[in-house]
């Protein structure tokens, strides 16, 4: 078999391109120099500086808080809109509602971050609301931009799930309502965490929406690393990485094995 | 009657609010003039009368028709090369790296898999960080190419439209990758032994069976390719030289450097128009063939 | 069964009410029709069923016979006419607030709940008391043979055992009227027969009035009180299993159920004792039926097994010469394909009883026979 070599040669290579910056920000991470392409000993003292960077702390757990709001809320609202599109039948607004879920994913974040922010502007001059922009008007973003991928999980899961088992509830004597909190939302519970854990990682990426969404005091951990590698490379960049990838990785693992077990 | 509209109403208000009416915001905004006042617009109503014009549209055409310079046409054209370039790279990478994934044994598939989709999970921003280490003069890639030999003086590759397509490429190759898989995983095998049994070569059968029957895997791995990589502002902003213009890039620099909030918005609703337009336009085809 | 159930048993199966038209019919279906767009599924259908039957609604798939069951169960609204069950009209009752339940052809067992709780379901939406459900729910997993799995999961259960949950399910607040939607479709043969029995027996005890829908003639044949066959939406014959079998009203029904020779002709000599049918295979002779006038087109229906099979003619009212093409032991019988005159083909099945002399085989000149009874006349 010439050919087999010849693939998994090629899909190694592409698993190297994949995983070589990976690898580069960890080792570098624990380099002593300052420069960051030069090794100069192991040390751990880029580890120390981020624990006493008050900016990235702030930033990050300003990050974590939004994300949470934020995917939150998309699940909520997300559930909804692929709940209304696939099972209350037929109304007038459905093709609005469905071109309003679907555009969301391939509008250029540039375009969602300035529109947001036009309206945020125009609203506070109108009504006094929102007061200014920060923590809040972010949520309110990535919320809005984090239900249109959720909507497409659930919808997915919706679709595949059989709807005889809706119907048997309401048969046996159950209203809507009463169908949808004891048939439906357990049943499609793995794709609202799916799309919760999406939503949170889009919320956590994101610098683009963020920061033409917020103000002043509300700098979100993508913004202050942004601003950081725009004046070069820092090792402290490289630690905080590390800890990042070691938290998925972490993460991912305990998933895999709690689905295991089920 | 009334809950089954109350379910309708919520996803529907929050997405009119926050979805549809910011659009028609910065519509109305494109159509005013910047003013140094908070916010930095006229208003388009001036005395009950209308105000507006599409100064804001006429200064980003090409200089050929009334515009100021060819800023704009060169920063869409740019993005839409650098997108189609990326795409087609990503694929000619994902490709085989799917193709083996899908054809792996048992437990190898989903640790391959898993470690596909692992760097989607983490930050995007530092993996895009990461490749300005690799790049750089004096970066890990330049240290090893001249300590094998290859060369003798570091390369040029930060700043270059080359870095923006290694950085696309790595940052949506997980997206070209997973439809390709998804696809490639149902392709059965005995289609593969049929083929051979009725004495196509191995080359032969990829080309006349699995090809074909991967297309729209194809398809939807470079559809997710190239919708993000067009709109991109991170990786033209970190990796990209001062020419490599990009739309995305063009519109912030419009907005947070020159701080022209109506030509911003004029901006993107021709992206709306040129961009996001055709692309739904060709999904829909799509999904109809 | 017992001798002394069928004596005191007052059951429809017995008194079979739609014979003597006493009763007023427990569920009466008026003038339905439903149409998607342009398509009527459900075609102006009209139906009375009484108390305690089981009623199949028999007919390939796309006939409407599942659109109709919805319409019961209230999942559809129809475009027309009206539903009584126990003289109450159904119009605008949602399917939670309907004295039927509905058994689905997948199960819809939900997944995420022990068999128990699916099976109390139904109960905890009355509001019924803890105890009361617990009770309810024993008895009714007793009866479907499930005590012990009450803990089990759906995916823990094999297809069978799924089944009976199913079941006990619909069954447990014993509504006026049960709607089984190809209750048995997704067992193996083996199962099914064993399943058929047991259903019956389920029924008799409780008394509730089943609607069945299949596509399985021989589930329908051994299920039901009555028939009801179906074709492009509409109820073209409604009887007992043994009316449709020997007295089909039309050749769509005499070819759906069973397998049959039909002759196509024109009535020849309407006589008092025997009448004449000529058709392209010759004259054939049926006992006479009111109404025909002579040259009236019709077809003559024969059951395979109805038609003898020897080797030298003998005196029959209607005898025909023929030649094995193939045959097929079928081990209790077998089944002869034979070439008549004229080259068109009959079959005919032979019961093997204790095999005197060698058995008919390929190519052998034979005469098949039958009876003026054996041919069913056809107008429609």
């Amino acid at each position: 078999m010439r050919r087999s070599w010849f693939l998994w040669l090629t899909a190694g290579l592409g698993f190297l391109f994949l995983y070589a910056p990976i690898a580069s920000l960890v080792v570098f991470s624990f380099n002593e120099s300052k420069l960051v392409t030069v090794w100069g000993g192991f040390s751990t003292k880029w580890y120390g500086e981020l624990l006493r960077d008050e900016q990235i702390l702030g930033a990050a757990w300003i990050s974590l808080k939004i994300a949470a709001l934020s995917a939150t809320g998309a699940v909520v609202f997300g559930t909804l809109a692929a709940y209304v599109l696939l099972r209350v039948g037929a109304f007038w607004g459905r093709p609005v509602l469905r071109g309003m879920t679907t555009a969301p994913l391939v509008m250029p974040e540039v375009i969602t971050g300035l529109s947001l922010l036009l309206l945020f502007v125009s609203m506070e001059r109108a009504l006094g609301w929102p007061a200014g922009r920060g923590m809040m008007t972010i949520v309110i973003a990535h919320t809005t931009f984090a239900l249109a991928y959720v909507a497409v999980v659930v919808q997915s899961r919706l679709v595949d799930m059989d709807d005889s088992l809706e119907e048997a509830a309401q048969d046996l004597g159950a209203g809507p309502v009463r169908v949808f909190f004891d048939i439906t939302l357990p049943v499609i519970a793995p794709a609202l965490v799916a799309g919760w854990l999406l939503a949170f990682t889009l919320s956590l990426d994101d610098l683009v929406v963020a920061s033409f969404t917020s103000g002043p005091g509300a700098s979100t951990l993508p913004m202050v690393i942004f601003s950081k590698v725009r004046l070069g490379v820092s090792p402290e960049v490289n630690a905080l990485a590390t800890l990042i990838l070691a938290v998925v990785a972490l993460g991912i693992l305990l998933a895999g094995l709690v689905l295991r077990r089920r | 009657m009334s809950r089954r509209w109350l379910v309708i109403a919520i996803p529907m208000l929050w997405l009119g609010v926050f979805f549809l009416l910011p659009f028609l915001e910065v519509a109305r905004i494109s159509l005013v003039d910047p003013a140094i006042a908070r916010p930095p617009y006229t208003d388009l109503f001036q005395d009950g009368v209308f105000a507006g014009d599409f100064e804001n549209y006429k200064l980003i055409l090409p200089k050929y028709f009334y515009g100021q310079d060819n800023l704009y046409i060169t920063a869409y054209l740019n993005s839409i090369r650098i997108a189609l370039i990326s795409t087609l790279l990503a694929l000619v990478i994902g490709y085989p790296m799917a193709y083996a994934i899908a054809r792996a044994p048992e437990p190898w598939r989903t640790v391959l898999l898993f470690l596909v989709i692992l760097p989607f999970w983490t930050s995007f921003l530092l993996r895009v960080y990461a490749w300005i280490g690799l790049l750089k003069g004096n970066g890990v890639v330049n240290n090893v190419l001249i300590w094998a030999g290859v060369i003798d003086q570091p390369l040029v590759m930060l700043q270059t439209d080359f870095a923006v397509y290694v950085g696309i490429v790595y940052t949506y190759l997980p997206f070209m990758i997973l439809p390709l898989y998804a696809n490639l995983v149902k392709l059965d095998g005995a289609l593969l032994e049929a083929s051979s049994d009725l004495g196509a070569s191995s080359a032969a059968t990829f080309l006349r069976v699995t090809l074909p029957l991967s297309l729209p895997g194809i398809l939807a791995g470079c559809m997710l390719v190239f919708i993000p990589a067009i709109g991109e502002f991170v990786i033209p902003a970190l990796l990209g030289g001062p020419d490599t213009l990009m739309i995305g890039r063009v519109l912030w620099d419009e907005y947070f450097r020159n701080r022209d909030w109506p030509v911003a918005s004029a901006v993107a609703i021709a992206m709306l128009l040129l961009i996001v337009g055709p692309i739904l336009w060709l999904q829909r085809s799509m999904e109809r063939a | 069964m017992h001798a002394e159930d069928v004596d005191c048993d007052r059951s429809a199966v017995h008194v079979k009410p739609w014979r003597a038209g006493a009763d007023a019919p427990f569920i009466q279906i008026d003038g339905i029709t439903k149409r998607f767009g342009d398509v009527a599924a459900v075609n102006d259908v009209s139906l009375d069923i009484w108390k305690g039957e089981i009623f199949c609604l028999l007919g390939g798939s796309g006939c409407g016979k599942s659109t109709l069951l919805r319409m019961l169960a209230g999942f559809e609204t129809p475009s027309a006419g009206t539903v009584r069950i126990d003289g109450q009209d159904m119009a605008g009752v949602p399917p939670n607030a309907r004295p039927t339940n509905m058994m689905f052809q997948s199960y819809a067992l939900f997944p995420h709940m022990s068999v128990e709780n699916n099976v109390a379901y139904g109960l905890r939406r009355e509001g019924l008391a803890k105890a009361v459900v617990a009770d309810k729910v024993k008895d009714m997993l007793h009866l479907v043979q499930l005590d012990g799995l009450a803990r089990r999961r759906p995916h823990q259960l094999s297809g069978g055992q799924r089944q009976r949950v199913a079941l006990a399910r619909s069954l447990v607040k014993k509504p006026k009227l049960l709607l089984l939607d190809e209750p048995l479709g997704a067992l193996d043969k083996k199962l099914r027969e064993e399943t058929q029995f047991e259903l019956m027996n389920i029924q008799d005890q409780l008394g509730i009035t089943f609607i069945v829908v299949t596509h399985d003639q021989e589930e329908a044949m051994t299920l039901s009180t009555r028939i009801g066959v179906m074709d492009a939406g509409r109820i073209v014959q409604v009887g007992e299993p043994r009316e449709i079998y020997e007295h089909p009203g039309s050749r769509f029904v005499a070819d759906f159920i069973g397998t049959v020779n039909l002759f196509e002709g024109r009535v020849d000599v309407a006589a008092p004792d025997a009448m004449r049918v000529m058709t392209d295979v010759g004259p054939i002779l049926v006992d006479p039926v009111q109404g025909l006038s002579a040259r009236q087109e019709v077809a003559v229906a024969v059951r395979p097994e109805k038609m003898r099979l020897t080797r030298k003619q003998v005196d029959a009212a209607n005898s025909l010469p023929a030649t094995v093409q193939d045959y097929a032991y079928m081990g209790d019988i077998t089944i002869y394909k034979l070439v008549l005159e004229g080259g068109r083909t009959l079959k005919v099945s032979v019961a093997n009883g204790d095999g005197d002399g060698a058995p008919i085989t390929w190519d052998e000149h034979v005469f098949v026979s039958f009876p003026t009874r054996a041919g069913v006349v056809l107008t429609a």
